[in-house]
């Protein structure tokens, strides 16, 4: 198969997304923890888990929408205002989720401190939930005319883009609770394991659901997954799923396995559904219209920048990972970061 | 017609985009300087082991921290508003400007987001040379961020280097020449210094400040009063220069900006004068109440006494930015630019008598004079876009043809949503960064976050029980 640089940049693109949800999907877990660790020492403890790299991880949504608004414009061009208030609350609520990082610290009446508890934790949610929600927008379909967005104000809103967006605020807060019990000990680590099961439970669920619902949303989706004999080949996506989740399962139930495990578990469950979208979708990045041949900006837009992604990413993957690196470990309560 | 309290969608697009970008501009503005006068002062302490300089770095860190986490949030906005708001623009200019603004995030963003917590945390995990270096790359990633930010924003101005396809979308045709536009190297130039310029009376006004409050025998205090000083004196004349290079090559591209800008409605064959005051009619293409120094315009733009200067008039009415606008925020801009020289004088002049931290009126100046940098860098902005109108991509693409297909019910009501978040979220900010310069840099500042900060863990606390631990003040070593 010859080298298309278009199937290249999609490849990229869903890396670069993946790597958002992995990473930044933790640190808005622990948002939408927290009313579960009021206790203000708890709180310090599980921002501090994340303070040294939130910022470098957001960066890869920020990579995510750079990354299409360079190499499929058009695309960028018609979810953007399809999806325009859910974008614009994701927005307002990142704000207030990435302030609380700074702010709590600066808050000087517990009343300021409470109230930017507050915005971590609703922005979090807030945050996660329009994901989903965004998500959603996309795989039920969105109506194109010409080049530009030709649906309706209310149509990202819909009991299937609702179940998008709660599945993905129950799967980041289990990244979240696992992440917990990777860096912390003692009681928050015990209670984070009782919150990783439960949330384990529902996350499971909710990709159970959206897994059912979803061929029925588009004739497309149906053939892929349903009919014969595809069907052979993409079972593997769904037995995986089932098969990592007994794993995890007995992870977190038996408690006996390494600290880290549960979390690798959950990342490789995440891993499972984006090649269970990639099944549905591809080839379009707006279904059922747009494919990424559609979107695809010029050979020579896509060149230029393939060129500086290549050499570029794995230096960014290296310093990050160092950056992981020396802060490794479990926290000491003790030291902190500060 | 579709509007919003009497505002149609593109307008309102305008606004929100305009707002959105003023309130961001300001962070990068502070922590691409600060980011270098870090550097600068944790090098000098490892170079000298002055613990001034410790003093000085851990003060400002936590200044740096906060402005760069709003500046981030800010961004991430910034990212998404081209496709919410503007997809006429992302569709047909995303094969160009996409690629840049990918560049930016490659090289910048990622670089500064990942060495800022070893920045910020991370001096006794990682050692003083290792920490220098993550200090310097984060300062190295807020400078790169500007160069490609700024390089999509020059191409916007001086656009070059690409075809159309037949859906209208700019194909990229030479690279080379579209990252190099030609009023890149001069705005580029321009705005590096003016954010320099900017943390410069920053740290001056706070340092004043503390002089005024009886900080003379403070060593931080001193020091940095000196070293922001120093920085005005050299970079206020360069900046003046630098602003006037970019004036002339503004004159050769965009001509009609430079007539909205010196409120020349008409053309001046044998010498146009320069307005100092009026009050711009743009319906009636005229200025009223000026008040002007002949044939001066044309001298400052090198064409002699009697050159011959092109006028709004030179223009059709459709095609001209906003008169007033641009009139107004340039004379806001080089009003202030010429304080900050005088500024820059009056404390050499200070200096060399030899009593620099004992002159209140100097000081009293440097306080009223703090957020200058800010007020300057917000007007040239404003100058320089509303002087490419009613143009997106100058001469290329409309405006009014690069907004998205909203209701201005959907744009209204998001703008509100900003305007009453950004104004609580970044007020609240802000009030956390003066509530830090209040207070002077004491011997033994802590670095990022330590007061009223976290306590590390129930009924201990560390700096009594673990010296050296928990608080890098307490570590002799530092």
């Amino acid at each position: 198969m010859p080298f298309d640089l278009t199937v290249a940049w999609a490849l990229l693109l869903v890396f670069a997304v993946f790597t958002y949800v992995v990473l930044d999907g933790f640190d808005l877990g622990l948002g939408i923890l927290y009313p579960l660790f009021p206790e203000k020492h708890d709180r310090d403890l599980m921002m501090n888990t994340v303070a040294p790299v939130w910022d470098g991880n957001e960066t890869w949504l920020v990579l995510g929408g750079g990354g299409l608004f360079a190499a499929f414009p058009l695309a960028y061009a018609i979810i953007l205002p399809a999806t325009y208030p859910l974008v614009i609350a994701m927005l307002l609520a990142l704000v207030f989720r990435g302030v609380a990082f700074e702010f709590r610290w600066r808050a000087q009446r517990p009343f300021s401190r409470v109230s930017w508890d507050l915005a971590f934790f609703g922005g979090s949610t807030l945050a996660a939930l329009t994901q989903g929600m965004i998500l959603g927008t996309l795989l039920q379909g969105i109506e194109v005319e010409g080049r530009q967005y030709a649906g309706g104000w209310w149509d990202w809103l819909t009991p299937f883009t609702l179940l998008c967006g709660v599945a993905v605020v129950l799967g980041y807060a289990l990244l979240g609770a696992c992440w917990l019990n990777m860096k912390t000990e003692g009681e928050i680590q015990h209670r984070a394991r009782v919150i990783a099961r439960l949330a384990g439970f529902a996350t499971v669920a909710g990709i159970v659901a959206v897994s059912l619902a979803t061929p029925f949303l588009e004739n497309a989706y149906f053939e892929r997954w349903l009919a014969w004999p595809g069907i052979l080949e993409v079972a593997i996506v769904p037995v995986l799923v089932g098969v990592l989740t007994l794993v995890l399962a007995r992870a977190l139930l038996a408690g006996t396995g390494p600290d880290w495990l549960p979390f690798v578990l959950v990342l490789a469950l995440f891993g499972l559904c984006f090649a269970g979208l990639g099944v549905s979708m591809w080839p379009y990045v707006i279904p059922p219209s747009v494919t990424i041949y559609d979107a695809a900006s010029p050979p020579s837009s896509q060149l230029f920048m393939f060129v500086g992604a290549v050499v570029l990413v794995p230096i960014i993957l290296a310093y990050t990972a160092y950056a992981y690196w020396v802060f490794r470990g479990k926290l000491d309560p003790s030291e902190g970061y500060h | 017609m579709d509007t919003f309290l009497g505002l149609d969608a593109t307008l309102l697009a305008r606004i929100q985009f305009g707002f959105t970008v003023s309130f961001h501009f300001i962070f990068p503005a502070i922590s691409i300087g600060l980011a270098s006068y870090l550097a600068v002062l944790n090098g000098l302490y490892l170079w000298k082991g002055n613990d001034t300089y410790l003093r000085l770095f851990n003060y400002w860190v936590k200044i740096f921290a906060i402005c760069f986490a709003m500046g981030v949030v800010s961004g991430i906005v910034m990212s998404y508003q081209f496709g919410t708001n503007w997809s006429g623009f992302s569709d047909l200019a995303g094969p160009v400007v996409g690629p840049l603004m990918a560049y930016e995030v490659l090289t910048a963003f990622f670089l500064e987001a990942g060495f800022l917590g070893i920045m910020l945390f991370g001096r006794r995990k990682v050692g003083p040379g290792l920490h220098m270096f993550a200090t310097l790359m984060v300062a190295v990633g807020t400078a790169i961020s500007a160069t490609w930010i700024l390089s999509v924003n020059s191409w916007m101005q001086t656009p070059q280097g690409f075809s159309m396809n037949e859906a209208g979308q700019f194909v990229p045709e030479d690279w080379w020449a579209i990252v190099f536009t030609p009023s890149f190297p001069y705005r580029l130039a321009h705005t590096l210094t003016a954010t320099y310029l900017t943390t410069a009376f920053l740290v001056g006004g706070v340092a004043a400040w503390h002089l005024l409050r009886g900080g003379q025998a403070n060593p931080g205090v001193r020091r940095m009063f000196s070293m922001a000083m120093w920085m005005i004196v050299v970079t206020a004349p360069l900046q003046v220069v630098l602003g006037h290079e970019h004036g002339l090559n503004t004159l050769e591209y965009q001509p009609a900006k430079i007539a909205a800008m010196e409120g020349h409605f008409e053309s001046h064959p044998d010498g146009a004068p320069l307005i100092l005051f009026g009050i711009p009619d743009q319906a009636a293409q005229e200025m009223r109440y000026e008040l002007s120094i002949p044939n001066l315009s044309s001298v400052i733009f090198g064409k002699g006494w009697t050159g011959a200067l092109p006028g709004l008039d030179t223009v059709a009415p459709e095609d001209q930015p906003p008169v007033a606008v641009v009139f107004w925020s340039f004379r806001v801009m080089v009003g202030l630019g010429f304080l900050m020289l005088g500024m820059g004088a009056w404390a050499l002049w200070t200096r060399l008598r030899g009593d620099l931290y004992a002159s209140p009126w100097l000081h009293r100046a440097a306080v009223l004079m703090g957020p200058s940098g800010l007020v300057a860098v917000i007007a040239g902005w404003i100058t320089t876009e509303v002087g490419r109108q009613p143009y997106v991509v100058y001469g290329a693409l409309r405006t009014a043809d690069a907004v998205s297909p909203l209701g201005a019910d959907a744009v209204g009501w998001s703008l509100m949503a900003f305007i009453v978040i950004y104004f609580t979220v970044f007020g609240a900010g802000v009030l956390y960064i003066l509530r830090l310069m209040s207070h002077p840099p004491e011997a033994g500042e802590h670095g990022a976050r330590v007061e009223p900060g976290p306590i590390r863990s129930a009924g201990l606390t560390p700096q009594q029980q673990y010296p050296g631990r928990g608080n890098p003040s307490a570590d002799p070593a530092e």
